[in-house]
């Protein structure tokens, strides 16, 4: 299928989640172009992972819309892609490395099938790329960190998603592994991908993404680094707690203008 | 008795080989489905699943006044399933805990099923005797047509299990990301636990509703310390279950009086213990022992990193000191003539003199690679 090119990625509208009577997420719109790098900030409990969950159909909004290239996410799965959070999983559980990243096939599969030696080397190609080749056959508990991460991240590219969803792919990891990992993202946006990374450090955004969005329960801003990542928006999504703001090479809002 | 004895008695003696071939299955069916209700973190499930199934047994004898095997364990498996549904909807839609839930439904089915009983008692009517032996089960009163119904049942159970593989094991590791793959984790998840009612049902006549749970929960948690992949897992808790089952059969047939169920209870929990104890990664005495050889290493490291120390500020790094000064360097050394004694059998330190030690040629190197290290990590 080749994607209608004026298509968005992503298009989030007016999507509300609320659990119990607390609304999680207000009214959010929100367009992904494709072939970018987005981050999605804001300050802790704005959101951040409900929204990537409910684009994902994990929890099920109030109210709203999600489209994956025009299309409702049910049509549109094989073209996502998905790196949850490393500490949703128990990593004692006894399965290998490989295992774990071909499991990124059995949706391709679909029921009942099982994975065979054309899954095995994707996985392993996928392995190869983010550089735990020699982890293959290693019990998973014996990860550290940095390598989890990149194992579910292998997991996610044998996906060959068109789109990409990752929840804080840089926790807990280290500088070097955390390079290891923006090489690859740009890697995939080069090759047209789209990759939207729930992401913390604010420090960063200007070098790693091209896109961002702001989001503190509502959408304070979203469009290109350049244009909103701006002190006046981070005020906005983080309130009076922007000290950082200088060396966070934000766009002057003055020099804007 | 000899064990050719015991051999030939479960070849040829009808009740043992009927009671430790059901036992077999029991413990095979349960043991392999076991594994996911530990993984998932579910094992109370098994517990839910036997008590909520007394009332379906009460039930259906009631309703057909047959004591029929095939109509009961219908009856305990209707009821179990509908028991564990319950648990599982009000676990994902309330905001009661797995625990709570669990500990909610099951008390009142089996406070139900109890009931039930009690009035089947009272009733005028000489059939009914011999229900409450599902309580702690009554393996001796197993008969061939009740194994072939476990046989069929469990049978079904594991080839469902095998079909489903890929399927269970995406659920039990990641079932968020199974949701995004777009795999009804639902329907999954109905599957599996009704499967597992089906092993905890056709346990029940021999082990009992009590201590059912304990053939689900016990062998997988025995199996997971001896292997770190999910077939290995799966193929060794069935095993374990097994062996419980068949000796648990044995020994009660040895012994007058002496009931089966729990017997298999405590053959299983023996293997629990030893795989607790004894299993080569994770068991608690190789644990405790690698613990102690990395104190010992450290202690040692410690001490000739002490004696190079001293040989710095000596500007001689083979300056001999007693075992005095080493010890006023550090409190947490333990004994510090046993690991000098243990570092000169390594030829790391010399003794020179009374009591006077110092590093040799191989422990300045050593000594020197280890100070360089935690430099480099400092």
């Amino acid at each position: 299928m080749s994607h209608n090119e004026s298509l968005y990625a992503v298009d989030v509208a007016d999507l509300t989640v609320a659990y119990r009577d607390k609304p999680v997420l207000w009214d959010i719109d929100m367009q992904v172009p494709t072939g970018v790098l987005m981050a999605i900030i804001g300050p802790n409990g704005a959101g951040k992972t409900t929204l990537i969950k409910s684009i994902l159909g994990l929890i099920k909004p109030a109210a709203g819309q999600v489209l994956i290239f025009g299309r409702p996410y049910d049509q549109q799965r094989h073209e996502v892609g998905y790196v949850p959070q490393r500490g949703s999983v128990d990593w004692d559980f006894p399965t290998s490395v490989l295992d774990v990243v071909m499991m990124g096939r059995y949706g391709a599969l679909g029921w009942i099938r099982r994975p065979g030696s054309k899954e095995r080397q994707k996985a392993l190609e996928a392995l190869n790329k983010v550089g735990m080749a020699d982890f293959a056959g290693r019990q998973i508990s014996q990860l550290s960190g940095g390598q989890q991460q990149r194992v579910f991240l292998a997991r996610a590219l044998v996906q060959e998603a068109s789109v990409y969803f990752m929840d804080e792919p840089f926790q807990g990891v280290d500088a070097k592994t955390e390079r290891a990992i923006i090489v690859i993202l740009q890697e995939l946006r080069s090759s047209g991908k789209t990759v939207v990374v729930v992401h913390h450090d604010l420090q960063t955004i200007p070098e790693y993404f091209d896109w961002v969005t702001l989001l503190n329960v509502r959408r304070i801003a979203s469009g290109p680094v350049a244009e909103v990542f701006t002190e006046d928006n981070l005020r906005s999504a983080y309130g009076g707690l922007v000290a950082f703001k200088s060396q966070a090479g934000t766009v002057n809002s003055n020099n804007m203008k | 008795m000899e064990i050719t004895q015991i051999l030939h008695n479960l070849v040829f003696d009808y009740t043992l080989r009927t009671v430790a071939l059901g036992s077999a299955i029991l413990g095979i069916v349960s043991g392999s489905l076991g594994v996911f209700a530990v993984l998932r973190r579910q094992s109370l499930l098994g517990d839910s699943v036997s008590h909520t199934a007394l009332p379906g047994i009460a039930l259906a004898f009631l309703l057909t006044g047959s004591k029929a095997p095939l109509m009961l364990i219908i009856g305990a498996a209707v009821a179990g399933w509908v028991g564990t549904l319950f648990v599982l909807h009000i676990i994902s839609n309330t905001p009661i805990k797995a625990d709570g839930a669990l500990g909610m439904i099951l008390s009142v089915f089996f406070g139900f099923g109890l009931v039930l009983l009690t009035l089947i008692q009272k009733m005028p009517n000489s059939r009914q005797a011999g229900l409450e032996k599902f309580l702690f089960g009554q393996a001796s009163a197993l008969m061939v047509q009740d194994v072939v119904i476990m046989a069929i049942l469990g049978g079904l159970s594991l080839v469902l299990l095998a079909v489903l593989w890929k399927e269970f094991k995406l659920l039990s590791f990641d079932p968020e990301y199974a949701v995004s793959l777009g795999f009804p984790t639902r329907t999954i998840t109905i599957i599996l636990t009704t499967i597992l009612v089906i092993a905890v049902v056709i346990g029940l006549q021999t082990v009992g509703v009590v201590l059912m749970s304990a053939m689900i929960v016990a062998p997988a948690s025995a199996a997971r310390q001896w292997t770190d992949r999910l077939g290995g897992m799966v193929l060794l808790s069935g095993l374990f279950g097994v062996m419980a089952g068949v000796s648990g059969a044995v020994i009660s047939s040895l012994t007058a009086k002496l009931p089966t169920g729990p017997t298999i209870v405590l053959c299983i929990s023996v293997i629990v213990i030893v795989s607790i104890l004894f299993a080569p990664n994770r068991g608690l005495v190789m644990r405790a022992g690698r613990n102690y050889r990395n104190r010992q290493r450290l202690i040692t490291d410690a001490i000739l990193l002490d004696l190079y120390e001293l040989g710095v500020q000596h500007h001689d790094p083979y300056h001999a000191h007693p075992s005095s000064t080493l010890k006023v360097m550090s409190v947490k050394r333990g004994n510090i003539l046993q690991t000098l004694r243990h570092l000169r059998e390594q030829q790391l330190v010399a003794e020179s003199g009374d009591d006077n030690w110092s590093l040799t040629v191989s422990g300045v190197e050593k000594a020197r690679a280890l100070a360089d290290r935690a430099e480099e990590k400092a």
